[in-house]
């Protein structure tokens, strides 16, 4: 039972920061029919731009942390929306697409020009200490992880149901012409759309780099997993990207202990097929409307 | 006319006169992105540290040796296209590849060439192929392996061991290495958990470590997941014993592992913390010069290039047929012949044998606990 219990807690931990990522997917997608292939690399990036502000500017980590951020929000943010996603939204759903899977091969392929093809360590946000309750080891970096995710996307989903900016750019989501017509700058609703999902991706970056390190490459598993997450959970719902992080960060743990720790990572996979042959809108996804 | 004479003996003169260009080619074929990039960028500094320093030292047999540089992307099948593009160019000779899943591939085009390889990989099979090609710059983990496991069954009384190994052609010759070899000293393994290369998160691993009753476990990871493993060893509270080979306590792993690192202990074939003046020295050439600590595949690099400039010095010629046919049962002592570090032979398989290491990381640095004889 205890071990069964670690997993879980494990399971959450990793699954929260899976969901951060997702949900990135899935406001962009709401917001402007963007499906981001970069969003694994939107997640690595900001890890570097940390170091860079600890060991190239000397700054201490929380204002490296906050210097990631806003370099975040500019680029991940800002100049995603203006350089990639206008230029190529005229031209189609496959065009962009296309436009994203090129920006994440640019991403990865420049910090590894720049910063190097290894691993760097990354400093530890929380402290390393572990409790023993009934036989359960509960990191403080595994629950601090989780609360930091549910409060990301617990305040986000706040905001957009309970303040005006937020029900703008749930309107702006569901039909943009009429949100247009009533009054809604729906050009400045996107745009807040593409800075919430950079700085979701900074606060994963942040939160699951202590664990993977730096590398240019964590990007590839981490945009799998939550682009499958999104799908599970329901690509047209924030909380359906929440269920679906914390599912598969739970079964890749269960899988590897009671299944296969060979195929582990397959159990993600075969519960993509689950999902889409028995609910294709995921498990908490609507069959059509869009909301925010 | 005799405008035309002389110009053209001025151009022969002109040529003439040039220095000639190098024709001491090596291949420095290694991992440069991909999960293999940090033991790769270590091998590949101390190669070119070992070259340059030959070079300033009068180069091979008087002529500058000119390196030719080549990432395989830790990919079997690039490395395997890049071991025949350096042949293809001319090298005489290869060193590299470090990670064991592409020397298993890319050594035949070598050997099908009839080109020595001085390889960084440790996996058993690489010297049970019957290739007359291949040496090690490191002994294989058949040979480390049994050292450590006398030095776990008779120094630590470990009766349970549970096993965590990288299931790849690296991993796979440690672990059978390891379990063959348990087989004589009455050691039982209590969990088998095999992993997947490039894998980040190990909770579940280190879980079935810390609920399977081992004494000790064995630990037979690449380096960056020993580092994630060591980290999450440490977040769960994991108290056993950990024992692995040099990828478990190489400096790349304690600097990316930080304070996770203090405790693991294992088997090196080469430490630069090893008391030996001369890798003293030469890890401090290489910290002033590249800016960060060298490892055990940088120093298996900086000899390598010593090794190909001993070897073809002795026959004389940079002919690849010759110098592998001297290689094999050449041992090479350290006192008569700088640069090599320690002595060193190799046996007619391309097997390397010389002695070694059994040590502990301790606040963040390896300390050598026993030295351990060639076998």
């Amino acid at each position: 039972m205890a071990e069964l219990l670690q997993l879980i807690v494990s399971g959450l931990a990793a699954g929260s920061i899976y969901a951060l990522a997702a949900v990135g997917f899935t406001l962009l997608w709401q917001a402007s029919q963007t499906i981001n292939f970069a969003q694994g690399e939107f997640v690595m990036l900001p890890a570097f731009f940390v170091l860079i502000g600890m060991t190239v500017l000397g700054l201490p980590l929380w204002p490296s942390v906050l210097f990631a951020l806003i370099l975040s929000l500019l680029i991940l943010g800002v100049m995603f929306k203006k350089l990639v996603v206008e230029p190529m939204m005229p031209h189609g759903t496959l065009p962009l697409v296309i436009a994203t899977i090129a920006l994440g091969i640019l991403m990865k392929e420049s910090v590894k020009e720049f910063y190097g093809a290894t691993a760097q360590p990354f400093p530890a946000i929380f402290p390393q200490s572990v409790y023993n309750l009934a036989g359960v080891s509960i990191s403080v970096q595994d629950i601090c992880n989780l609360i930091v995710s549910m409060l990301a996307i617990g305040g986000l989903q706040l905001f957009l149901s309970r303040t005006r900016t937020g029900r703008s750019m749930q309107a702006t989501a569901q039909n943009p012409n009429v949100a247009e017509i009533l009054g809604v700058n729906v050009k400045r609703m996107v745009l807040y759309t593409f800075l919430i999902n950079a700085a979701l991706a900074t606060i994963a970056s942040v939160l699951i780099s202590p664990i993977y390190l730096a590398k240019f490459s964590n990007g590839e598993t981490l945009g799998l997993v939550a682009f499958i997450a999104a799908i599970v959970g329901g690509f047209n719902q924030i909380r359906g990207a929440l269920v679906g992080g914390l599912l598969i960060g739970v079964i890749d743990n269960l899988s590897a202990v009671y299944i296969s720790a060979q195929y582990r990572m397959a159990m993600p996979l075969i519960l993509l097929i689950a999902i889409i042959l028995v609910r294709p809108q995921g498990l908490l996804g609507t069959s059509e409307g869009r909301t925010v | 006319m005799l405008k035309k004479l002389l110009g053209t003996a001025a151009v022969v003169l002109t040529l003439s006169a040039m220095p000639a260009l190098a024709e001491m080619k090596v291949g420095s074929i290694v991992e440069l992105s991909g999960a293999g990039a940090a033991a790769g960028t270590n091998f590949r500094d101390g190669v070119k540290m070992g070259f340059d320093e030959i070079n300033e030292q009068g180069g091979i047999l008087g002529e500058q040796v000119q390196i030719l540089e080549y990432d395989t992307q830790t990919d079997p099948q690039v490395s395997r296209a890049m071991v025949q593009k350096a042949i293809d160019e001319g090298v005489y000779i290869i060193t590299g590849t470090v990670f064991s899943s592409s020397t298993v591939v890319n050594m035949l085009v070598a050997k099908q060439n009839g080109i020595p390889q001085l390889t960084g990989s440790e996996a058993p099979s690489i010297t049970n192929m019957n290739n007359p090609y291949i040496f090690r710059t490191a002994f294989g983990s058949q040979m480390g392996i049994p050292k450590m496991t006398k030095y776990m069954a008779d120094e630590m009384d470990v009766k349970k061991v549970a096993v965590l190994w990288a299931n790849t052609e690296f991993g796979k010759g440690g672990y059978s290495a390891f379990k063959d070899e348990i087989g004589n000293y009455d050691i039982e393994i209590v969990a088998d958990v095999p992993t997947e290369q490039a894998q980040t998160d190990f909770s579940a691993d280190v879980l079935r470590l810390k609920n399977s009753g081992a004494d000790a476990a064995f630990i037979y990871l690449t380096e960056e997941e020993s580092a994630r493993f060591l980290r999450e060893a440490q977040k769960q509270g994991l108290d056993l014993p950990l024992i692995g080979e040099t990828t478990l306590i190489g400096h790349k792993v304690i600097e990316l592992a930080g304070d996770a690192a203090n405790g693991a202990m294992g088997h090196v074939g080469l430490t630069p913390d090893a008391n030996i003046p001369e890798m003293t020295e030469m890890v401090e050439r290489f910290k002033a010069r590249f800016k960060y600590t060298p490892d055990h595949n940088a120093i298996k690099g900086y000899t390598a290039a010593w090794f190909v400039k001993y070897a073809t010095e002795l026959v004389g010629s940079p002919d690849s047929e010759a110098i592998a046919e001297k290689m094999r049962g050449l041992t090479l002592t350290a006192a008569d012949h700088p640069g090599i570090l320690m002595d060193v032979s190799w046996d007619e398989t391309g097997e390397m044998h010389r002695e070694s290491f059994f040590v502990e990381v301790e606040n963040g640095k390896q300390v050598v606990k026993a030295i351990l004889p060639a076998n």
